[in-house]
């Protein structure tokens, strides 16, 4: 095993270039190619790497995120040799395991003891290494009561189980781990992120593929960000997932004023959407920061204002208005109205516009989040005048996604028996570090 | 933020050679590596456990490995020699004549599992070759090397049935090792050449099929050599011999290894293969095709090594 205080990067990728070619009719037997000599140079070629140079330093976890198809798990099948690179070079130093999937080459037929050892030696080890810890691999999978049994009768949670505990016997240097930590049941998954922790501090290097970021934030000290084969973004995990969640915001913007352009043909906006009697119209709907201006991500912990346009139509009493934020998951985060603090919002008048703007600490787990303004007649807000939504939608960016919904700000305090709590100052910011900087 | 300089567009590949500083080179796959001992083990591992399967998979596991070649011999047997009186000619060299026919069948046995087991390998473990960074070879190797297995078990019924038939051990028995080797390398050969082929032409598998069964009427496994000989070159009035067809027969390896174990393993009353072939300088034509398979075999499977895993 290398120095782990070697002076020699564990990776150096050096503007490595891959070209994919695919044929426009693949062309599997001698008969189709005997018809058609001339048909066998027509093919497509696609660059799935443009131009990627980076390093990864001893000990270090190194995330590579993208959007499907981003070539992010191309890149590394190329660092692990499974994938020759057209141009560029790669450098590689002390013993390498990939986790591209999990449980390649296992035999369904043979029993978990044999395909331990068959797994070992695919990944480095000779037989007797892999012999050796065999008992070792079954215990850390739990899986004791059915080491004889054969694979075709695991259930796929032991299936995996048994995969993940092979890999990580391998005493590797540096490991490609291509999005299998999502796997397993819980507490089987704690013992997961605890090997990769334990992995780390033992100096061990790491790259991890994935899309999703918040494993990124949290297992990562530096990540890079791949879009359509090219490196745009390099640097510290958090400014990674930023500008990943801006991407994906684009591109899904994009698609969705693509879908609204064929949709309607001089009709108002969004009329798929819309309900209510339309004595009302909402013209246009925001966010807005605390400094006014209308960002499409909005880091956690600042003032955040939601604004709706109306246009009144016909002459309207006493209306309420209501804002419903969602989720991604479509789940409605929170919900204000108008009729907490404005029973009686007043007269509006035909032609009149107005601004209606619901003003909140954006304590909102980062993540993408969808408006959905409504405007009702007074009463029991069911009889609606408009319904405006899927106009926009806006970013919230934070450190570290924890896995709530919401971050609110949280005082948190450690007491032994006999001691009185600590009564801490209770002037938390909007959103409290609840990520006291063990990671940043 | 790389150490190293930009490499100018369009460079080639990595240079083999590792440069102060940096770890090794990764160049992607390759039908070989540098670490023997990795790749004997995997080989190894792979057919054993295929070998397990066989052999405990199936209630009679063993049994039928053996009955297979035991069951062709059988009908064999029985429509060539009893019915067709193939070999019962009372000539010196059909002594043992069952023990010939057996022994062929054997050898050809292994040569058929080694090839047509290797033609579709490689595509068979797509999921292996996509997913993990391992010589390419030793997908075909493992091949050959479980049909080894077989070949040996299948030998020692070959040896039960030549001591019941009354065979006498002989010192020439010592010759079965290089026999064996011609036989793996010939296989080997065409092992890697049909598995990397049929990663880019489907239709490798049918032909193979059909060039294999030539190959068995082609051999002598059947028909003794001493007869196609006779037919051939010594041709009763009113035909012509025909030397060239007779060279055409001997110019496969297999008709080599079989006569050569038939006489070496069975009785000396058949010919060598030197007598077969003329002279033993005449084994240099065989020897040739073989090294000739082995290299091509290698080379194209070696070329097509680093794609493999994007052209399945």
């Amino acid at each position: 095993m290398p120095d782990p205080s070697s002076a020699v990067p564990p990776i150096v990728v050096d503007a490595v270039h891959k070209t994919f070619r695919v044929p426009e009719e693949r062309v599997h037997t001698l008969k189709e190619r005997a018809l058609h000599p001339l048909r066998r140079s027509r093919h497509e070629t696609f660059d799935v790497l443009r131009d990627i140079s980076f390093q990864v330093n001893r000990g270090e976890f190194f995330g590579i995120a993208g959007r499907n198809g981003s070539g992010k798990s191309t890149l590394l099948k190329c660092l692990a040799g499974i994938y020759g690179v057209d141009r560029g070079r790669i450098w590689m130093d002390g013993r390498l395991s990939t986790f591209i999937e999990l449980g390649v080459g296992f035999n369904q037929d043979l029993a978990a003891r044999d395909n331990v050892v068959l797994n070992g030696i695919m990944m480095g080890l000779t037989p007797r290494e892999a012999r050796r810890r065999v008992d070792e691999v079954i215990d850390f999978a739990e899986l004791r009561e059915f080491e004889e049994l054969k694979l075709k009768n695991y259930s796929s949670g032991m299936h995996v189980r048994l995969a993940f505990s092979v890999a990580i016997q391998v005493d590797a240097d540096v490991l490609l781990v291509d999005e299998v930590l999502a796997v397993g049941d819980a507490s089987f998954q704690q013992k997961c992120f605890d090997v990769f922790y334990k992995m780390r501090a033992e100096g061990r290097t790491i790259v991890f593929v994935t899309h999703d970021m918040g494993s990124l934030k949290r297992f990562c000290d530096r990540a890079m960000l791949l879009e359509r084969g090219e490196m745009v973004h390099l640097g510290e995990p958090h400014e990674v997932a930023d500008r990943y969640l801006e991407i994906n915001f684009a591109h899904a913007a994009k698609q969705e004023a693509a879908a609204k352009g064929t949709q309607d043909d001089g009709g108002a906006i969004g009329d798929g959407d819309r309900g209510g009697d339309g004595e009302a119209r909402v013209l246009e709907a925001w966010v807005q920061d605390a400094d006014g201006g209308r960002p499409a991500s909005l880091p956690q912990g600042q003032r955040i204002t939601l604004n709706a346009l109306v246009r009144f139509e016909v002459d309207v009493e006493d209306p309420s208005a209501s804002v419903y934020v969602l989720n991604d998951e479509h789940r409605a985060v929170f919900v204000a109205t108008t009729t907490r603090e404005h029973d009686q919002s007043g007269h509006f008048a035909a032609g009149e516009e107005v601004q209606f703007s619901f003003t909140f600490d954006n304590v909102l787990a980062p993540g993408r989040y969808s408006p959905v303004f409504t405007l009702a007649h007074r009463g029991t807000g069911l009889d609606l005048i408009d319904r405006f939504e899927g106009a926009f939608s806006f970013i919230v960016t934070a450190p570290e996604a924890l896995g709530g919904v919401i971050d609110l700000p949280v005082q948190v305090g450690i007491a032994r028996a006999g001691q009185a709590p600590p009564t801490g100052d209770a002037q938390a910011s909007p959103v409290a570090p609840l990520h006291s900087g063990a990671r940043s | 933020m790389s150490t190293v300089e930009a490499s100018p567009f369009g460079e080639p590949l990595a240079p083999a050679a590792p440069l102060p500083g940096l770890g090794r080179p990764i160049r992607g796959p390759r039908a070989l590596n540098d670490d023997w001992r990795r790749f004997w083990h995997l080989t190894y591992n792979i057919a054993r456990n295929e070998f397990k399967l066989k052999f405990f998979g199936s209630a009679l596991g063993y049994v039928w490995q053996v009955m297979k070649p035991l069951l062709l011999f059988g009908v064999l047997y029985v429509f060539f020699v009893v019915i067709s009186h193939v070999g019962r000619g009372g000539k010196p060299s059909e002594q043992f004549y069952g023990v010939q026919l057996l022994g062929s069948i054997v050898l050809f046995t292994f040569f058929a599992e080694a090839t047509g087991g290797a033609v579709r390998s490689v595509v068979d473990r797509e999921n292996m070759v996509r997913k993990i960074q391992f010589p390419r070879l030793v997908i075909p190797l493992s091949v050959v090397l479980l049909a080894f297995f077989n070949l040996m078990m299948n030998l020692i019924v070959v040896l039960i049935f030549a001591l019941i038939s009354g065979v006498q051990p002989m010192l020439s028995w010592l010759e079965l090792p290089l026999i064996l080797v011609m036989l793996l390398l010939f296989s080997t050969g065409l092992a890697m050449l049909l598995s990397a082929l049929f990663v880019r032409a489907r239709d490798i598998q049918p032909i193979w099929e059909v060039v294999s069964q030539i190959v068995f009427y082609g051999s002598p496994v059947i028909i003794p050599l001493e007869k196609v000989r006779e037919t051939l070159l010594y041709p009763t009035a009113p035909h012509q011999p025909k030397p060239f067809l007779y060279h055409l027969y001997t110019a496969n390896p297999l008709v080599t290894v079989f006569q050569q174990f038939r006489h070496a393993m069975v009785t000396h009353a058949t010919l060598s293969a030197g007598q077969a072939l003329g002279s033993w300088a005449g084994l240099i034509e065989p020897l040739a095709v073989v090294a000739a398979i082995f290299a091509l075999g290698f080379w194209v499977f070696n070329r097509s090594a680093p794609y493999v895993a994007e052209n399945l």
